[in-house]
C-alpha cells in the first residue's frame, strides 16, 4: 500500500481495518523471518514444522525469541507514545524525546554508571534499567508539577518545560561524561545509542506488562484524543474532561518510554516517523492510528534490529544508530514537504 | 430559562464584565451585541460554562451552572466558537461525527452516519462530506462546524445553542440560510439560542431578544426590534444611524448616516 497524498486521502472504515489487518500479518511475517536469520541459521521450513536441533531450539527460545519480542514491544511502545504526544501537542513533529522523558533517563543512567559502577549481584544486573525507568518518571513528574502550577495543565507550558529539562539533563550528562574515566564514557555513550541485544525473558515480561496495558488504555482514550484536536475548549463543550485526557496520555507515554528506554537505551526517530507513515495512509483518527502505529513500530524495529545484528556480524551495531540513519533523512523529507505546502496540516 | 444574577468577571486585574443581571428567554433567539472589547465573547464563555472564575450566579432552569457535570452539560447545550483550527487533517464527516461524542455510549454507528448526512444537508454542505476539513474555505469550515454542533443536539428539544459570530465567514446567501435555520430550530425544537452578532440589521430581522453590552456592563436589554434603534446604537458604537422602513414588509432597517462635517471650526 503506497502512502497517499494527504491532501486528497480520505480514509474510510474499510481502508483503516484493512491496513491494520495487513500490518498484523506483516508483524507475524517479519517476526518469523527475523527468527530464521542469524549466526545459527534456522530454515523457515524447519521452524514452521518445529523440527529443530537442540542447538537451534536453544538459540531460538533463549536468545532470539526474547530479543525479537522485545524489539517489537519497544517499537510499539515508542510509536504509540509518539502518536499520542503528537496528538496532545497538536504538533506533527513532536516525539517522545520532546517532553524530556528520555533525557531524564539518560541523566540517571549516567549517574549510575559514573558513581555506582561497582554495584554487584542482582541489583547490578538491573541497576541501569531501574535507573533509566526512575529517571524518566522523575522527569515526567517534574514537567507535570510545573504544568500544574500554570493552572490549566497548559500544553505549551509542558512543551517548554520539556525543552528546559532536556537542556538541563544533557548538561548533566555532559558534565558526567567529562569527569568519567574511559570505560565509563564508553558505557554512557553505548547506552545512548540504544540496543535490543542481550534481552532476557524477564525484561521482556516487564516491558510487555507496561506496553500492553498502555496500548489498551490509550485506545480507550482515543475518541477523546480526537476531540481534543478540536481544541481544549471545544472538547469541554463536547463533554470531554481535557485535563484528565492530557494526564492519562502523559502518564501512559512516560511509562512506555520509560520502560523502553530502561531496557534498550535511546532509540531515536521510531516514535516520530511511524505515526506519520500511518497517518499518511489512514488519516489522523486515533482509534486506528494507535493500533496501527503499534504494529508498524513493531515491524520496523524488528527489521532494523535484524539488520543491526547481521550487517556487521559477528559484532553488532547499536540499532539506535540505524533508526536515526533512516529516520534523519525521512524527517528532512517531511520538513521539505511541509515547506512546499503539500503537507496536509 | 437562563438566569444571570450579578455576574462579574475579572481577569488579570482587569474588569471584563461587571454586575450583569438579566434573564434569557427560553425558546427564543437572543442577540448579544456591542462594540469590540465590550465583553460579548466573555459573557458567552461564562454562560457556556467554559469560564468558571466569575462571581455571581448563572442558573439553567433554576440549577447552578457550576453544579452540572461536563458530560451532562454536553447533552444540553452546544457551542460554536469563533476561531477553530483543527490540528490534523480529519475529514468533514469525522469532524461532524465528533459532535455525537456525548451520546457515544448509547448511539449506534449506523444512526450516527445518518445524523451526519442530515446535519450536513441542513447547512448545505453534504457535497463536502468526503473532503478534508483543512482544505475547505473559511465559510465552508464554519458551516461544517455548525453541522457538528447540530449533530450534538440532534432531535433534542429545549436545548441551548450558543453561537459566537456564526455568520462571520459566510457569504450573503449562507448568512440568510444559517440564520433561517437557527430560527427554525427555535420554532420547531424550542431551542434557546444565544448568538453574538455584528450585523445589526440581521439581528433586527432574526432575533427576538437583544442584550447590548458596553464596557463590560449591560447597556440595554429587551425586544431586539425595539432596542436596536438609532439612539442606543449611537450611545454604544458612536456611529450615527437612521431607521428606514422597507416599503413592502414594513421591516425597519438601520442605515448609516455619513459623517457630514458637523464640527464647528473654532
Amino acid at each position: 500500500m503506497t502512502p497517499l497524498n494527504p491532501s486528497v486521502a480520505v480514509a474510510n472504515d474499510k481502508t483503516q481495518k484493512r491496513f491494520v489487518l495487513i500490518l498484523s500479518a506483516g508483524l507475524c511475517l517479519s517476526l518469523i523471518i527475523a527468527a530464521t536469520i542469524g549466526a545459527v541459521s534456522i530454515p523457515v521450513a524447519d521452524l514452521v514444522v518445529w523440527s529443530l536441533s537442540d542447538l537451534q531450539e536453544n538459540v531460538l527460545s533463549n536468545i532470539r525469541a526474547p530479543r525479537l519480542v522485545l524489539a517489537a514491544l519497544v517499537g510499539a511502545a515508542l510509536s504509540i507514545s509518539g502518536a499520542a504526544l503528537q496528538g496532545l501537542f497538536r504538533n506533527a513533529l513532536a516525539d517522545p524525546g520532546l517532553i524530556g522523558v528520555s533525557s531524564g533517563a539518560h541523566l540517571s543512567v549516567a549517574l549510575v554508571i559514573v558513581f555506582a559502577g561497582s554495584i554487584g549481584g542482582i541489583l547490578g544486573l538491573y541497576a541501569l534499567s531501574l535507573a533509566a525507568f526512575l529517571g524518566s518518571l522523575l522527569a515526567c513528574f517534574v514537567i507535570f508539577q510545573f504544568a500544574r502550577m500554570s493552572g490549566t495543565l497548559s500544553v505549551t507550558f509542558m512543551l517548554l518545560t520539556g525543552v528546559a529539562i532536556n537542556a538541563l539533563a544533557m548538561a548533566g550528562v555532559g558534565f558526567l561524561s567529562f569527569i568519567s574515566n574511559d570505560q565509563q564514557l564508553r558505557a554512557i555513550s553505548l547506552w545512548s545509542m540504544g540496543s535490543v541485544g542481550g534481552a532476557l525473558w524477564p525484561s521482556v515480561l516487564v516491558c510487555g506488562s507496561v506496553v500492553v496495558p498502555a496500548v489498551i488504555f490509550l485506545l480507550r482514550n482515543a475518541s477523546a484524543m480526537n476531540i481534543l484536536l478540536l481544541g481544549e475548549e471545544e472538547a469541554q463543550y463536547l463533554g470531554v474532561d481535557s485535563n484528565r485526557v492530557k494526564r492519562n496520555v502523559i502518564i501512559c507515554t512516560a511509562l512506555c518510554v520509560g520502560a523502553s528506554v530502561a531496557l534498550t537505551g535511546l532509540i531515536g526517530f521510531v516514535g516520530l516517523v511511524v505515526p506519520h507513515l500511518v497517518r499518511l495512509v489512514i488519516g489522523p483518527d486515533h482509534r486506528w492510528l494507535i493500533p496501527a502505529s503499534a504494529l508498524l513500530g513493531g515491524i520496523l524495529l524488528t527489521i532494523a534490529d535484524t539488520i543491526a545484528r547481521t550487517l556487521v556480524a559477528p559484532t553488532e551495531m547499536p540499532v539506535g544508530i540505524l533508526t536515526s540513519l533512516i529516520g534523519g533523512p525521512f524527517f528532512l523529507w517531511l520538513l521539505m514537504r511541509q515547506f512546499t505546502g503539500r503537507f496536509g496540516l | 430559562m437562563i438566569d444571570i444574577s450579578h455576574l462579574s468577571l475579572t481577569q488579570q486585574g482587569n474588569s471584563i464584565l461587571s454586575d450583569i443581571s438579566t434573564q434569557i428567554p427560553t425558546g427564543r433567539i437572543t442577540a448579544i451585541l456591542g462594540p469590540n472589547g465590550a465583553g460579548k465573547s466573555s459573557l458567552l464563555k461564562c454562560l457556556t460554562g467554559a469560564t468558571k472564575n466569575y462571581t455571581g450566579n448563572i442558573r439553567y432552569d433554576g440549577r447552578d451552572l457550576r453544579s452540572y457535570k461536563l458530560a451532562d452539560l454536553a447533552k444540553k447545550r452546544a457551542v460554536l466558537s469563533q476561531h477553530l483550527n483543527v490540528g490534523f487533517p480529519f475529514s468533514v464527516s469525522e469532524i461532524v461525527l465528533m459532535g455525537r461524542n456525548p451520546f457515544s455510549k448509547t448511539g449506534s454507528d449506523r444512526e450516527d452516519a445518518h445524523i451526519v448526512d442530515q446535519v450536513l444537508a441542513l447547512v448545505d454542505a453534504r457535497h463536502l462530506k468526503n473532503r478534508l476539513f483543512p482544505s475547505l474555505s473559511g465559510g465552508e469550515q464554519q458551516r461544517v462546524q455548525l453541522a457538528r454542533i447540530l449533530a450534538q443536539l440532534w432531535q433534542q428539544t429545549g436545548a441551548c445553542l450558543f453561537l459566537d459570530e456564526p455568520t462571520s465567514a459566510l457569504d450573503l446567501k449562507h448568512q440568510f440560510a444559517v440564520l433561517s435555520l437557527i430560527q427554525k430550530l427555535s420554532f420547531d425544537q424550542s431551542f434557546t439560542i444565544i448568538c453574538v452578532l455584528h450585523d445589526l440589521n440581521m439581528a433586527k430581522i432574526f432575533c427576538d431578544h437583544a442584550i447590548l453590552l458596553k464596557g463590560g456592563g449591560l447597556h440595554a436589554v429587551g425586544e431586539a426590534k425595539q432596542i436596536i434603534n438609532p439612539e442606543t446604537i449611537n450611545d454604544v458604537y458612536q456611529v450615527s444611524m437612521a431607521e428606514v422602513s422597507d416599503g413592502s414588509s414594513g421591516q425597519k432597517h438601520l442605515i448609516y448616516q455619513l459623517p457630514i462635517a458637523r464640527r464647528s471650526i473654532s
